[in-house]
């Protein structure tokens, strides 16, 4: 395997984990349509990578937090559509507070003159 | 979560979909935006990126992937292995010899020195002796051997037995029978039942008890054909009716020296020699003692030490300066062949090591062809640990292959080569595989697949993808060369070891057949007589009439030459001790301060059937008789020891055993009685030679029921062996022939175990020697190969034949003569291991180094001079066009 591929699954594994579980968490929705809306929510800037995003999918439906069912879709195709289970709305909230942590830490290790001036 | 070989293939088949629906729906989101057909198929697929790298990393995250992996390795493995059927052939033979030589050596190694004994409670198991001033383990004499069993305070039981020879009579024709004398508890020390009937009581060993005997399951069932009404009946052994108590376990089987085909065992006590009684007796007795639990062997050797203090204390005459040996039965039954059993396998070790750099220098060149698969293969999304298994795989496919068909070999062959060894070894009925052995063989199995699969498969899993699929597989050929070069040299580092080894061998026996033994061993047959039993009550004049009969029936057969009756005069075969003093010394106060000698009792001509030469005064005549008066021949080691720079010849010495005052009337040369090897370590050397007429009645009254002749015969003569037992039986059909053998194959057989490793180890050095020569043309012609371009270049440029001869040469030579320091400095340390398997040459002879590490240098040199010489008609422009 060359490395391009493993570096950039190793990077985005705990953020792609949330943003498809957040993706998610308004109906169930297929690989394609994860990706999509994704793309679309953070303004075409977050582009998954396929190779990332189809092994994450089988991960977490492994960890039982999503589960997949064959659905015909608008188009008579039959897609594998993704759905959020009650342990993966657990992981969602654990994962969401442990984002918005950890964005709270960076923000203020960028920023540390406005939090002092705050206190 | 476990998937089912069904469900998996299931869920390939979903990925696979999902995927290709992903796709289409990308492609229907850019045409809807207005891209064409062309060009949205075209971006959809670069933007879903590497379709097979996605399935791999997918498919990893289903997890419980291994076996179905492992399957996936094994199918693929096997297709590859069936696409190249020569490689896989001579890798498989190649392995198979190797593993099959292993599994047999080891499974030989394992049941003589590793195995425990097949008697309960084996470490109990103690060999017994007397050690006394000439004998480090000598005969325990009876007397003695009642009071060890009687004092001693660590033993739970002892016991004691020597061989002897029985004329069977009354049962078909007359034959000589193997017996054993043994104590009461004989079959109770060892822990082994009689299979029918009981053994002997305490007491019934005693002399003068009733006449009883055990049989062996063997002659039960060869001439009593296993009759279940065997209890009772009754067998004429020397004449003499014994009764039959019990019969032993046909499978018994004891590994000491003269336990072997014993045909029936007799109580001590029914011994008719005068001399069983006494204490100072050298009779050829050993004992067999088993430990108290819980009592170790330095216990009781400090026991048996206070025990034999007292005897000495007791008994000054005889016991004087004896001691008890006591020493592990197991040990003692393998004794020698501990040394040579793990020298060899060691030597097969090396072996199966060059066969395995052999099979990783093809399974190397085969992957080089196979780069641009790998390339391809990785492309396509394989990661570099799963090319690395795959090989893994191909190679343990391979080792496994080898590994079961040498398993077969070795069990189908190990016991028909023990059979064909001159060696008899001890234990040779446990040989088996075993589970040890199963799983020797297993883990070197896996050991070779991995050991000549890793390397290879480390180089080739690390492809360089751009260069190699665009210049079509000339990639990393540097790198490759390098790691052929790592096994040339290894391979000829331990061909180096295992020919020195040989050379070794080849120096001590060219030494120890070299080594003069005294006398004339060709066309020297021996054999042992005895007379009718009837002749067991005769008197010394009949027996002496009866004997002489003997000597003129056998004289008178066309081809022998001449012949000598003799007792204990066979050298390496037999032996027999005698004690004397020298008239003018002072009379030693006891038997233990006498002096000893090795006695040969002869006829006249005796020296002229085993031509050793006289060197002075004269040997017996036949006027040397029960008439004269006695006379003696002394050896040169004899006349040394005794008489120094003065004449022996006419002094006189005193025989305890045979009648007293003798003159001395001649000197002979030394014969070398305790073999060409080891005669030089024992410390008894002085021989004497006593005439057979002049034998006291009393010896003469034993000698009816086997004496030893010596026959020299004319080597064109047909079948002497059959013509001997033809005239003896001429004689009367109770006349009985035994044990014949030539003088050759007597000491043949003493060298037995230098001889088989010689033999095996040549074996193994010129096994190494091709496949080291075979790997350096090898890589050589290789590197001829790569580099024909280059020498194209050269050659244009002015360089000459001989240059590039050079060249080639100096590369080869270079591998050479690493891998020859480096097996000399093995060598150097591993060959002091065989040390006592050697004879007259130091485990480091320095011209044995010498000249094997040059014929292993012409050796390589001749194998690279032929890639050489294609290097040296390189036509310049063929070469560089080629380009």
């Amino acid at each position: 395997m060359s490395p391009r591929y493993q570096n950039r699954i190793e990077l985005l594994q705990g953020t792609l984990d949330l943003l498809i579980l957040e993706t998610l968490r308004w109906g169930p929705r297929h690989g394609y349509g994860i990706s999509q809306a994704i793309r679309t929510n953070s303004g075409d800037i977050l582009q998954v990578d396929t190779g990332s995003l189809y092994p994450a999918l089988h991960r977490l439906e492994r960890q039982k937090w999503i589960t997949a069912d064959w659905k015909v879709s608008e188009n008579k195709q039959r897609v594998r559509v993704y759905r959020l289970t009650a342990g993966g709305k657990k992981q969602l909230e654990s994962e969401r507070s442990r984002w918005a942590q950890l964005s709270d830490a960076i923000a203020g290790v960028l920023n540390p003159a406005k939090r002092e001036g705050e206190a | 979560m476990t998937f089912s070989l069904w469900n998996r293939q299931k869920r390939e088949g979903e990925l696979d979909e999902e995927l290709q629906s992903h796709l289409r729906m990308a492609v229907e989101d850019r045409t809807e935006r207005g891209e064409t057909e062309d060009e949205a198929s075209r971006a959809a697929r670069r933007e879903l990126g590497n379709v097979g790298l996605i399935k791999e990393v997918t498919r990893e995250m289903w997890g419980g992937a291994s076996f179905e992996k492992l399957i996936q390795d094994v199918r693929y493995g096997l297709r590859m292995l069936r696409k190249s059927p020569g490689f896989t052939a001579v890798a498989i033979l190649t392995l198979a010899l190797g593993i099959g030589a292993n599994t047999a050596l080891f499974s030989v190694v394992n049941g003589v020195l590793f195995n425990p004994l097949p008697y309960p409670h084996p470490e109990q198991l103690v060999w017994l002796a007397e050690s006394k001033p000439n004998f480090a383990t000598g005969s325990i004499s009876f007397p003695n051997f009642l009071d060890w069993q009687k004092n001693n305070q660590t033993f739970t039981s002892m016991s004691l037995s020597r061989g002897y020879s029985y004329n069977l009579t009354g049962l078909g024709e007359a034959e000589q029978l193997r017996g054993r004398l043994i104590s009461s508890d004989f079959f109770a020390v060892l822990g082994v039942n009689p299979a029918m009937g009981r053994s002997f009581a305490p007491g019934e060993d005693a002399i003068g008890a009733a006449p009883i005997a055990m049989i062996s399951g063997g002659l039960w069932k060869r001439k009593f054909g296993s009759s279940p009404e065997i209890l009772g009946r009754s067998l004429t052994l020397d004449g003499k009716a014994y009764t039959i108590v019990g019969v032993v376990p046909a499978s018994f089987e004891l590994s000491l020296g003269g336990f072997h085909d014993i045909d029936v065992y007799v109580p001590i006590g029914q011994w008719g020699n005068p001399l069983l009684p006494k204490r100072g007796a050298g009779l050829g007795f050993h004992g067999i003692g088993r430990l108290k639990p819980g009592v170790s062997i330095e216990q009781a050797r400090a026991d048996m030490q206070g025990v034999t203090q007292g005897l000495a204390a007791a008994y000054p005459d005889t016991d004087k300066g004896i001691g008890a040996g006591v020493f592990s039965l197991k040990q003692t039954m393998v004794k020698d062949l501990r040394v040579f059993l793990l020298v060899l396998l060691a030597a097969v070790g090396f072996v199966l090591s060059i066969a395995c750099v052999n099979v990783a220098n093809l399974m190397l060149a085969r992957s080089s062809v196979r780069t641009r698969e790998f390339a391809i293969r990785t492309a396509m999304g394989a990661s570099r640990g799963r090319l690395l298994r795959q090989l893994l795989t191909e190679s343990l496919l391979l080792a496994s292959t080898g590994g079961t068909i040498g398993l077969l070999l070795a069990g189908w062959g190990t016991n028909v080569a023990i059979a064909q060894l001159p060696v008899t070894l001890p234990r040779a009925a446990e040989i088996g595989l075993d589970a040890r052995v199963l799983l020797f063989t297993l883990l070197i199995t896996l050991a070779c697949g991995i050991l000549f699969g890793l390397g290879p498969a480390l180089k080739s899993a690390r492809p360089n993808l751009h260069d190699t699929l665009k210049e079509g597989g000339r990639g990393g050929s540097g790198s490759r060369h390098r790691a052929q070069g790592v096994f040339v040299v290894v391979e000829m580092a331990m061909a180096l070891v295992l020919l020195i080894a040989a050379g070794l061998m080849i120096r001590s026996l060219t030494a120890l057949w070299n080594v003069n033994p005294g006398f004339d061993s060709h066309n020297l047959l021996t054999f042992g007589v005895a007379l009718p039993p009837s002749m067991s009550m005769a008197d010394p004049a009949a027996i002496r009439a009866a004997l002489r009969r003997v000597d003129q029936e056998l004289a008178a057969v066309p081809g022998v030459q001449s012949v000598s009756l003799s007792w204990a005069a066979t050298p390496i075969a037999s032996d027999d001790e005698d004690l004397f003093w020298i008239e003018g010394q002072p009379k030693p106060a006891s038997d233990s301060e006498m002096n000893m000698a090795l006695s040969y009792v002869v006829e006249e001509s005796y020296l002229n059937v085993m031509r050793t030469p006289l060197e002075r005064g004269r040997f017996f005549t036949a006027q040397d008789n029960e008439n004269s008066s006695r006379v003696v021949v002394v050896d040169d080691s004899f006349r040394k020891q005794y008489f120094g720079e003065k004449d022996p010849i006419g002094r006189h010495i005193f025989l305890t055993n045979k009648g007293g005052r003798a003159e001395i009337v001649g000197v002979v040369a030394h014969v070398k009685q305790w073999g060409l090897d080891s005669d030089d370590k024992e410390k008894l050397h002085a021989q004497l030679y006593f005439p057979y007429m002049q034998l006291p009645d009393e010896a003469m009254a034993l000698s009816w029921n086997g004496t030893g002749v010596m026959v020299r015969y004319d080597p064109k003569a047909p079948a002497i062996g059959e013509s001997m037992r033809a005239a003896i039986k001429r004689i009367s059909s109770e006349h009985v022939m035994s044990s014949t053998q030539t003088m050759d194959s007597i000491i043949s057989g003493s060298l037995a175990t230098q001889q088989v490793s010689l033999i095996l180890l040549g074996a193994f050095a010129a096994l190494a020697l091709g496949l080291a020569s075979s790997g350096i043309y090898g890589v050589i012609s290789y590197v001829v190969e790569q580099r024909t371009q280059e020498i194209g270049v050269r050659m244009a440029l002015g360089a000459k034949r001989t240059d590039v001869l050079r060249l080639v040469l100096g590369t080869g030579m270079k591998m050479a003569g690493i891998g020859v320091a480096m097996g000399l400095a093995g060598a150097f340390g591993l060959t002091q291991l065989m040390a006592s398997l050697l004879f007259g040459v130091s485990a480091t002879d320095p011209l044995t180094f010498t000249v094997v590490a040059i014929l292993l240098t012409i050796v390589a040199l001749t194998a690279c001079s032929i890639p050489a010489r294609r290097a040296m008609r390189v036509d310049p422009m063929v070469a560089l066009r080629y380009e």
